[in-house]
């Protein structure tokens, strides 16, 4: 066998493959869902993008406080008439038909969710909407036997939830939010992203479609204040917050010294270690998998890859001749591999962050990769030479940017893995079992994932150590962020 | 005791990774028994008192988190079997600063170093109880298990100053957490006892750090501090209870919220004051050949 130099580019050429957009019908503007019905907002709409080529793809209204009172009432009227007396087992059924609904419409779903969001179609049509609908097929078999699921007899409710949800998975983290406030008897008041609302109001259809009676799933759309008023008001029994520590920070000091439960799933800066056993080609697949899912628009990120020194340059090299044969473009096409950053914010951000990171003395890495001409986009980045000061070594970028540190044994593997103040997620490449384990028990993270990277599932508890946040989506352990006596 | 015989009295002080120093500070304040009568000068601890306790619990957590279940909770019944020595003791102490009758004070002692046993055997129950294998829909092993919180400030009970402290500090080192104690202001000398019995059980220095003084001035000390992983606000002052939980939010600490009023410490605690100090760690491994 000879000996040849890895091709940077991709091996193949690929004939553009994009899904069909006709399967969604987006109204040029919707309503807020409010007791089972599209009512107008009070505030001034908000216009939401496609982030692929910046085309206006509709309007949405903004929920003032009073719009977000209107939702809190009719979710407290819902819970106290209808849903917290429901038998617990029609409660599941109601989960079981929307489950089944969203596999229906499961294609428009994940259209219209990379329309809005950015992702590609591949991970919209084969992560998001998928998982969302089993998340409320998990959910539904657990309505009618908490009494089983260990926080003692007869569970209750909290009540109204409170649910503010970031754009990254826009129906995903619906589903994390809705399907267990459901399951055990609380009714919602939730507020999509800004930048994402239009998956959460077809949603709203769905509820409709399964006489899902009103007032128990309530959406309201905005931004930040609209949020705000979501977690502030006093009828709301219970905050669920996923999105930055910053925000989460603000949301905790806001129901101190008040009764509401409180949980956060905020960021994270996950170590990615790859030790000199590791499976390399698996690993790189991994490390690929880990950071530039969702263009790195994932708060469980690999976006630390801690390697072990000897097998740096192979990992390096190889890690590059991978990136090289991804493709970034549209969104819709279903070869695409990395799409669109979904703000022109965010790109900012991103931008911002590489930066320092170059100022910083880091190296920067790219491939060779035409960016569209119009859109958000962001090309596949490799940091090496980082330091663990370094700002991109430190702080959530939140995009397709890697960062390279080494170690030499795995004590300094550890420490440096755990020298964040997050504590979200982890990985470790190794053939070896009981390192896998040694490792995996010192590492300071809430999702550990051993040879395998950015896996989900709704019977697996998701959540984070340290500033990442706390409380559980996800298994049993979820539950009992919705249940009285839970914590 | 021969009626000509003067007692020999203690220095009741601090415990701080493992040792017993006096406040950093020079500060002591007068503790007086339920009548009013003075029963002795106590350590009064200061910031600097608490930031220590904080190093020390933090450095004692990679070996207490790391012991093996079995071995945590036979320290756990050490101490009670070490409590059961001193028991005349604890029992005038209890009597003294909460004015109880002595069959009173004996059922508070009681209860307080069986609390202890049955900590103790919970410590290898939690991972059965709370963790488990996940039935995830692709070929993984999946598996979560409850792992400690980190760093617990504890501000102790106010009235309750034995089974109180005993009943919101046990469960916090079942579950492999290190310690930092407020204890009672008022009411602080069985806790001093109490260190005394973790310095000779085993108890590894800087598990457990008791500080006595005033939960409203060093509370928001521990409250905003970056190495504390959570807090216990059960013997706050009520009117400071918020800001501390405030505080608290800038490190996105784990809290538990004051009672309303200081619960009957008689009762079955069940899991209520373990699990909210134990953080849940899932791992995924693939399946294949």
């Amino acid at each position: 066998m000879s000996t040849q130099t890895p091709p940077t580019h991709s091996l193949f050429e690929y004939a553009p493959a994009p899904e069909s957009r006709s399967i969604v019908d987006i109204a040029p503007s919707y309503g807020l869902f409010v007791d089972g019905e599209f009512v107008d907002g009070s505030g001034t709409p908000l216009k939401t993008v496609n982030p692929a080529t910046e085309e206006v793809l509709s309007e949405v209204p903004t929920a003032t406080d009073a719009d977000v009172d209107r939702a809190v009432r009719a979710a407290r009227r819902a819970f106290t008439r209808v849903w917290g007396p429901m038998r617990p087992a029609d409660r599941g059924k109601y989960l079981f038909r929307i489950a089944r609904l969203l596999q229906e419409r499961a294609r428009e779903f994940a259209v219209l969710e990379s329309l809005d969001n950015g992702k590609p179609i591949r991970e919209s049509r084969d992560v998001d909407v998928p998982l969302a609908a089993a998340h409320f097929f998990y959910h539904a078999g657990w309505a009618d036997k908490l009494d089983w699921a260990g926080l003692g007899p007869g569970p209750r409710p909290l009540g109204v939830a409170g649910q503010v949800i970031p754009w990254n998975f826009p129906l995903l983290m619906l589903a994390w939010k809705v399907a267990p406030a459901l399951a055990t008897g609380n009714t919602v008041v939730l507020k999509p992203a800004e930048t994402t609302p239009l998956t959460a109001l077809l949603f709203a259809e769905v509820c409709r479609q399964a006489d899902l009676p009103p007032g128990v799933v309530n959406i309201v759309t905005g931004a930040g204040e609209t949020g705000r008023a979501v977690v502030e008001h006093e009828d709301v029994d219970k905050v669920a917050f996923t999105g930055s520590t910053e925000v989460g920070r603000s949301i905790a000091r806001s129901v101190a010294g008040t009764r509401k439960r409180l949980t956060l799933e905020l960021g994270g800066k996950a170590a990615n270690i790859v030790f000199d056993d590791a499976p390399i080609d698996q690993a790189v697949e991994g490390i690929v998998q880990g950071i530039f899912f969702n263009q790195g628009h994932v708060c469980c990120a690999g976006s630390r890859l801690l390697v072990q020194e000897s097998v740096h340059e192979e990992v390096i090299a190889s890690l590059q001749r991978r990136i090289g044969t991804l493709r970034l473009g549209d969104p819709l096409d279903k070869n695409t591999d990395i799409g669109a950053i979904n703000s022109a914010e965010q790109l900012a951000r991103i931008r911002e962050l590489s930066d320092i990171g170059e100022a910083e003395g880091a190296n920067r890495w790219q491939p060779a990769c035409e960016l569209p001409e119009r859109g958000y986009w962001f090309p596949p980045t490799v940091f090496t030479d980082v330091s663990p000061a370094h700002r991109i070594a430190r702080d959530e970028v939140f995009g397709p940017v890697l960062s390279v540190l080494t170690f030499r044994t795995p004590d300094e593997a550890v420490a440096k893995a755990n020298n964040t103040t997050y504590g979200l997620s982890a990985g470790i490449w190794t053939e070896k079992g009981s390192r896998i384990l040694a490792i995996a028990d010192r590492l300071r993270a809430g999702v550990v994932w051993a040879n395998t990277f950015n896996k989900f599932d709704p019977t697996s508890p998701f959540g984070g150590y340290k500033q990442s946040g706390y409380g559980h989506e996800g298994g049993r352990h979820g539950l009992a962020a919705y249940l009285e006596g839970g914590q | 005791m021969s009626p000509d015989r003067l007692a020999v009295r203690k220095t009741y002080k601090l415990y701080v990774n493992g040792a017993f120093p006096r406040s950093e500070s020079g500060r002591t304040y007068e503790v007086a028994d339920a009548k009013g009568a003075f029963l002795a000068n106590a350590a009064w601890a200061s910031r600097k008192d608490a930031r220590d306790a904080v190093v020390a619990a933090r450095g004692a957590f990679a070996k207490w988190s790391g012991a093996t279940a079995y071995n945590r909770g036979q320290v756990l019944y050490r101490v009670a079997e070490v409590m059961e020595g001193r028991h005349a003791q604890f029992c005038e102490e209890v009597a003294a600063g909460e004015g109880l009758s002595s069959s009173r004070a004996r059922a508070a002692v009681d209860a307080a170093i069986d609390r202890w046993v049955w900590y103790a055997g919970w410590t290898d129950k939690l991972g059965a109880l709370l963790g488990g294998a996940n039935p995830v829909a692709g070929p993984y092993f999946d598996f979560s298990l409850p792992e400690p919180t980190g760093v617990v400030a504890v501000l102790a009970p106010q009235r309750s100053s034995l089974l109180g402290l005993v009943s919101v500090l046990a469960p916090v080192l079942t579950g492999g957490n290190t310690a930092v104690v407020v204890t009672s202001r008022a009411r602080p000398l069985p806790a001093v006892t109490l260190g005394e019995v973790l310095a000779t059980s085993d108890v590894p220095a800087g598990v457990a750090n008791l500080l006595t003084g005033d939960a409203a001035e060093i509370g928001p000390w521990l409250a905003e501090h970056d190495d504390v992983d959570a807090i216990d606000l059960t013997g706050a002052p009520a009117d400071r209870a918020m800001e501390l939980e405030r505080l608290a939010a800038g490190s996105i600490k784990r809290v538990v919220r004051p009672p309303a009023e200081e619960p009957d410490w008689s009762a079955d605690p069940g899991l209520t004051r373990l699990t909210p100090f134990l953080e849940t760690k899932t791992v995924w491994h693939p399946i294949g050949l």
